[in-house]
C-alpha cells in the first residue's frame, strides 16, 4: 500500500510540476497576477507530494519491506536502524528521489521567501524550477522507479553496501545534493533575468544568499566525502581526482567565481552577462555530475550500477536544459546593459582575476576528466589522466588565488592605490613570510619547498583576513563593539578565507610531511615511523550487528610514552559476501596516526599499513570554516530587511555596503 | 558573436557523450594486436596426469596453424561460462585450443577439468602470471587469436560467445575454419 | 549512493565460490636506498587496471600486487623511469600510466590549461579595454563625484 502511495504521490507531483512549469510563463506573458501566484502554491503542492513519497520509501526501509525491489537490493534485516534510514540515498533510483526531495524544497523555500522580489521574476523563477523538477520526476517514474515491486518477496535483503554503512556517509549525499540543487536556484534567477532583461545590483543581491547557501553546502558535502574517503578506504588518501569527485569540485569551483562575482553585481552593477552565465555554469556542471555517475561512461569508484539507457535520458534531459539556457544566453545576453568601467587594480578588478582562475582550474579540471573519454570515442585509443595530471595542473593555479584573496578584502571598489594597500598589508605580509619560515622547523623541523609554499599562501591568507577585521573593528570606539558590530557578512568572507588558509596549511603539510609503510609484524612485534614506535599486539574476532570482524590492536608510542591504542579491523558481511577494511586513527590537530590491517600470514603475523598524517585535520577544518564563513554570509541582515527591496528596486547601483 | 560560444562547446561535448555511451570504458584495446606472440617457456601439464618428466612449450611452437590461446584458471567464474563452449569448439577440431593455465593450483585445475571435459591441447601452466603480464593479460579469461605466422590478430576480452566467435574470429581464420 | 568495488572484490567474490587464486608469496626484491626513492615516486603513476581508478601505490588486487613486484625488479636492474614505463605500455597500453604521456594526441590535454590561461587574461583585458573606450571620462563634474567616490571607506 504505501509503496504505491509513494508512486502516485510522486505522478501527482509530476503533473503539478507540469502546472508549475507553465502556467507562471503564461501569466508573465499575459501580465495575469493570478497566474503568477499560481507558481506559489504549485511549488508547496509538489513539495508535499514529493514528501510524501520520500516518507514512504523511507518507511519501506525502516519496516524492512522487501516487497519493494530497491529495499531489497539495499537493506538487510541486521541492518542498524540509522543506515536503514540512510540507504534510502544508497543506491541510484533512491538517491534520484532524494534529488527531486531537494529540488522541490529549494524550489518551495523560494515561494515562501519570495515576498521581497517582484512578483513577476519570483514567478518565473519558481516556473523554471518547475521545468528542471519535471525533468526528474519523469527520470524517476519513467527509468529509475524506486516504488517497483519484487515478487516473490525474499526474505533477506542484500543489505547496503557496507562501505555506506558509516556516518560520515550518511550525512555526504544529502549536503553534497543541498549544494548541487541549490546552484538550480541561481540558475533559474539568471533564466528569468534573461527572460525579463532586467538583471541589475538589487538581481544580484537577490540572488546571493540562495547561491551561498548552495555554496557552503556543496562545500560540506564535499569535506564529508574527503573525510569518509580517508577513514574508510584504507590507504590514508583523502582526494583522488577521481572523475566523479571532479564532478563535484568543478560546480565548487564555479560556484565560488559566481559567489563572488555576485558581490561585484551586486555592488557595482556590472559584470552581468558573466554573472548570469557562470549561474547557468555552476548548475550545468551539477546536471554534468550526475550524467557522468549515473550514466556508464567513465570508469569511477563512485560510479553506480551502469545503465546506457539511463545515460541517454540524462544527456537528453541536459542537452534541454542547458542547451536552452545557452541558447537564451546567446540571444538575450548582448541586450543587458553595457558594462560599467573596470579598473584592473580595485576589489572588482581583482576578483575579476579571481574569477579568470577559477573558471580556468574548472576548465582544466574537465579538460582531464574528459580527455580519455574523447580520445575513445575518436578511436586515438585509450589513456588515463589521473592524480599526476591534475596534481601538476591545479596546484599552480591555486597560487595566484590565494594571493588574491589576501589582496581582495583590502583594495578597495572602484580604484585601489598600491601604496595605500601595502600600508595595511604590510604586516600580514611579514607575518607570513616569518610564519613560513617557522611553521616547518616548528613542527617537524626540517623545511621542504612544498611546506613554504604552502604556509607562506595559508598563512597570508589567514594574517590578512584577520587584519582586515581587525582593521574595521579598530575604526569602532572599543574594540568589542566594533567587532560586534561588522557585518555579518564581513566575518563570514573572512571565517571562509581564513578556512581557506587551513586547508592550504594542511595539505602542503601533508604532502611533504606524511609517511607511510607497508611492514608485516608478528604479534609483540613494532615498528618505528618517524618519532612513534607501533606496536601489535595481535587480532581477535569479534563481532557486530552484520558483520564478523578480525581485530588488531596496535599501541602507538611517541618517545617512550603511550600515545595511543588503535583497533583496526578487517570486516567480512556475511550477506554481500563483502570483506571490509576499517582502518584505526588516532586523531589530532597537529597529525592523525593511521593504521589499517592487511593481510593475514599463517604464523600470526599480520601485515599492516602505517601512515603518519601531519596537521590533515587543517584539510577539513577549513572545509568546515568555509561552511561556517558561508552561512554567516548568506544570513546577513540586509538580505533579511524588506525595505531595503522596495529601496533598491528604484536605484540600480545603489546597495548598502558589503 | 561571442555570446554562442558557450553553446557551441556544448554541442561539442553532447556529441563526444553521446558516442561516449555506446563504449565500454573498462574494455582495454591491445597494444600487442599485429605483433608476434611475446616469446615464453612453459611447463605443459600433463593431462591425464602422468610421472613422465615435465616438457616444456615455446612461444616459438606456437607457430605453423592458426589457433587460440586461453588465458584461464579454475577460480574463475567467467571461464566456467565460457568452458561448454569451448567444449564444443574443440569438438569441432575448427581450430586448436591453446591454454594457458594462469596462477592456478594443479589439484584445483585437474579437478575442474577432469570434472567438466578439456578442450585444450596442450595446458600450460603459468604459475606466478609473469606471461600473463608479457601479454598484456589483466584479467581472466582473455582469449588472443594468432594466425599461422603466429602473430596476434585479435583479443577476446572475457568469456568466449558462440556470438564472438561467429562474428569475429571465424572470419579472422579464414581458410580452413 | 556511492557504490564501489573494492580494488580486489572480484577476486574475492570468486574465491568464496570456488578454490582460491594462487598467491604465491614472494620476497620482496632488495632496492638500495636511491632506487627505494625512484620506486615509490613511480608508483602512483601507474595505474591499477582491475581497480577503479587507483594507482598500484595503493592497490591490494593482485593483478596490481604482481605489476608492482614487477616494476620493483625492474628498478633493481638499474632501468631507467621512460625504460619502465614502456615496459608497461608494451603491454598495456597507454591506459596503464596515470601521468599520460606527451604526444601529438594528449597535447592538448597538456597545453590546454597554460591555454586556458592566456585566454583568460586576454579576455579580461580587452573587456577592461572595451569598458574604458565606452565609457571615456566627461566633464569637470563628474571628476569631482568620482574623486569623493574613491574616498569614501568601502
Amino acid at each position: 500500500m504505501i509503496p504505491e502511495l509513494g508512486h502516485f504521490a510522486l505522478i501527482l507531483a509530476l503533473g503539478i510540476a507540469a502546472l508549475q512549469a507553465v502556467v507562471p510563463i503564461v501569466g508573465w506573458r499575459t501580465r495575469d497576477s493570478r497566474l503568477l501566484a499560481f507558481a506559489g502554491s504549485a511549488a508547496q503542492g509538489q513539495f508535499l507530494c514529493v514528501l510524501l513519497a520520500y516518507v514512504c520509501l523511507t518507511s519501506s526501509f525502516i519496516t524492512k519491506d522487501f516487497s519493494v525491489a530497491y529495499v531489497a537490493e539495499n537493506a538487510h534485516t541486521q541492518l542498524p536502524l540509522i543506515y536503514r534510514i540512510s540507504a534510502v540515498w544508497g543506491a541510484h533510483e533512491g538517491s534520484l528521489l532524494l534529488w527531486t526531495f531537494m529540488l522541490s524544497s529549494w524550489t518551495f523555500a523560494v515561494s515562501v521567501f519570495n515576498r521581497r522580489l517582484p512578483a513577476e521574476l519570483g514567478a518565473l523563477v519558481v516556473s523554471i524550477l518547475g521545468m528542471i523538477s519535471v525533468g526528474f520526476l519523469l527520470f524517476l517514474l519513467l527509468t529509475s522507479n524506486p516504488f517497483e515491486r519484487l515478487f516473490p518477496v525474499p526474505l533477506e535483503g542484500r543489505d547496503l553496501n557496507p562501505l555506506l554503512q558509516d556516518p560520515g556517509l550518511a550525512i555526504h549525499p544529502p549536503t553534497l545534493y543541498m549544494g548541487y540543487v541549490g546552484f538550480s536556484v541561481a540558475f533559474a534567477f539568471s533564466i528569468a533575468a534573461l527572460l525579463t532583461g532586467k538583471l541589475d545590483a538589487a538581481w544580484a543581491r537577490w540572488t546571493r544568499p540562495w547561491t551561498t547557501a548552495a555554496w557552503m553546502f556543496l562545500t560540506l558535502g564535499i569535506t564529508l566525502g574527503s573525510w569518509w574517503a580517508y577513514n574508510e578506504l584504507g590507504w590514508g588518501g583523502w582526494w583522488f581526482w577521481d572523475p566523479v569527485e571532479n564532478a563535484s569540485f568543478m560546480p565548487w569551483l564555479a560556484g565560488t567565481a559566481l559567489i563572488h562575482s555576485l558581490a561585484v553585481t551586486e555592488k557595482r552593477g556590472i559584470l552581468k552577462s558573466w554573472t548570469a552565465l557562470l549561474a547557468i555554469l555552476a548548475f550545468s556542471l551539477s546536471l554534468l555530475g550526475t550524467f557522468l555517475v549515473r550514466s556508464g561512461v567513465l570508469v569511477s569508484v563512485h560510479a553506480f550500477a551502469t545503465d546506457p539507457s539511463r545515460g541517454l535520458f540524462i544527456l537528453v534531459f541536459m542537452g534541454i536544459i542547458v542547451g536552452g539556457a545557452l541558447t537564451l544566453y546567446a540571444w538575450r545576453a548582448p541586450k543587458l546593459a553595457s558594462d560599467g568601467e573596470l579598473n584592473l587594480f580595485s576589489r572588482e578588478g581583482l576578483l575579476l582575476f579571481n574569477n579568470v582562475f577559477l573558471v580556468v582550474a574548472c576548465g582544466a579540471i574537465l579538460l582531464g576528466t574528459l580527455y580519455p573519454l574523447v580520445l575513445d570515442t575518436l578511436k586515438l585509443g585509450k589513456i588515463s589522466v589521473g592524480p599526476p595530471y591534475f596534481n601538476a595542473v591545479f596546484l599552480p593555479l591555486t597560487v595566484p588565488l590565494f594571493v588574491l584573496v589576501g589582496l581582495g578584502a583590502v583594495v578597495p571598489w572602484k580604484k585601489g592605490r598600491v601604496g595605500e594597500t601595502w600600508k595595511r598589508l604590510r604586516i600580514p605580509a611579514m607575518a607570513a613570510v616569518a610564519a613560513a619560515i617557522i611553521l616547518p622547523f616548528a613542527l617537524e623541523g626540517r623545511a621542504t619547498i612544498v611546506a613554504l609554499a604552502g604556509g607562506l599562501l595559508g598563512s597570508w591568507t589567514i594574517f590578512a583576513a584577520v587584519q582586515d577585521v581587525w582593521r574595521r573593528a579598530r575604526a569602532k570606539p572599543s574594540l568589542l563593539s566594533g567587532l560586534i558590530n561588522v557585518p555579518r557578512a564581513i566575518w563570514g568572507m573572512t571565517i571562509a578565507h581564513v578556512g581557506l588558509g587551513c586547508w592550504a596549511l594542511g595539505v602542503a603539510f601533508v604532502t611533504s610531511y606524511g609517511f607511510e609503510q607497508d611492514v608485516r609484524l608478528a604479534p609483540m612485534a613494532e615498528a618505528a615511523l618517524g618519532a612513534y614506535s607501533f606496536g601489535f599486539q595481535g587480532a581477535i574476532e569479534t563481532k557486530g550487528p552484520n558483520f564478523i570482524a578480525q581485530q588488531g590492536t596496535v599501541t602507538v608510542e611517541q618517545g617512550g610514552r603511550p600515545v595511543a591504542t588503535l583497533n583496526p579491523q578487517k570486516r567480512f558481511y556475511p550477506s554481500q559476501r563483502n570483506v571490509q577494511t576499517e582502518s584505526a586513527v588516532d586523531v589530532g590537530l597537529t597529525r592523525d596516526l593511521y593504521v589499517s590491517l592487511g593481510e593475514a600470514f599463517d604464523d600470526g603475523s599480520w601485515s599492516l599499513r602505517i601512515y603518519v598524517k601531519p596537521m590533515i585535520r587543517f584539510v577539513w577544518l577549513g572545509g568546515v570554516l568555509m561552511f561556517i564563513g558561508g552561512g554567516l554570509a548568506a544570513s546577513d541582515r540586509r538580505y533579511r530587511l524588506a525595505r531595503a527591496a522596495e529601496r533598491s528596486a528604484v536605484s540600480a547601483s545603489g546597495a548598502t555596503a558589503a | 558573436m561571442r555570446f554562442a560560444i558557450p553553446l557551441i562547446v556544448l554541442a561539442g561535448l553532447i556529441a563526444v557523450f553521446f558516442f561516449g555511451l555506446q563504449h565500454d570504458p573498462r574494455e582495454l584495446p591491445s597494444p600487442l594486436i599485429g605483433k608476434s606472440a611475446p616469446a615464453f617457456e612453459l611447463p605443459i601439464v600433463p593431462f591425464p596426469a602422468s610421472d613422465a618428466p615435465p616438457l616444456r612449450l615455446t612461444a616459438s611452437e606456437l607457430k605453423g596453424k592458426p589457433l587460440l590461446v586461453n588465458f584461464f584458471a579454475s577460480w574463475c567464474a567467467g571461464c566456467q561460462v565460457e568452458h561448454p563452449f569451448l567444449m564444443q569448439l574443440a569438438q569441432t577440431g575448427t581450430v586448436e585450443l591453446v591454454g594457458i593455465d594462469y596462477k592456478d593450483a594443479d589439484a584445483d585445475l585437474r579437478a575442474w577439468l577432469g570434472q567438466k571435459g578439456n578442450p585444450y591441447a596442450p595446458i600450460l601452466a603459468d604459475l606466478e602470471g609473469k606471461v600473463g603480464i608479457d601479454w598484456g593479460v589483466y584479467g581472466v579469461p582473455e582469449t588472443f587469436v594468432l594466425n599461422a605466422d603466429g602473430v596476434i590478430v585479435y583479443k577476446h576480452i572475457g568469456p568466449m560467445t558462440a556470438e564472438a566467435w561467429k562474428t569475429k574470429i571465424r572470419p579472422l581464420l579464414g581458410a580452413g575454419a | 549512493m556511492i557504490r564501489r568495488l573494492m580494488s580486489g572484490l572480484a577476486f574475492v567474490i570468486t574465491a568464496t565460490n570456488v578454490q582460491a587464486q594462487v598467491v604465491t608469496e614472494k620476497p620482496p626484491i632488495p632496492l638500495t636506498a636511491e632506487q627505494d626513492v625512484r620506486f615509490r615516486e613511480l608508483l602512483p603513476d601507474l595505474r591499477c587496471l582491475v581497480c577503479q581508478n587507483e594507482s598500484i601505490a595503493d592497490s591490494t588486487a593482485p593483478l596490481a600486487l604482481d605489476l608492482k613486484y614487477e616494476v620493483r625488479g625492474l628498478v633493481a636492474q638499474g632501468k631507467s623511469e621512460r625504460e619502465i614505463k614502456k615496459y608497461l605500455t608494451d603491454r598495456y597500453g597507454d591506459f596503464v600510466l596515470f601521468r599520460p604521456p606527451f604526444d601529438a594526441r594528449t597535447a592538448l590535454l597538456w597545453l590546454g590549461p597554460g591555454l586556458l590561461v592566456l585566454l583568460g587574461l586576454l579576455a579580461l583585458v580587452l573587456h577592461v579595454r572595451r569598458t574604458r573606450q565606452a565609457h571615456a571620462p566627461s566633464g569637470p563634474v563628474d571628476a569631482a563625484a568620482l574623486k569623493k567616490l574613491l574616498d569614501e571607506q568601502p
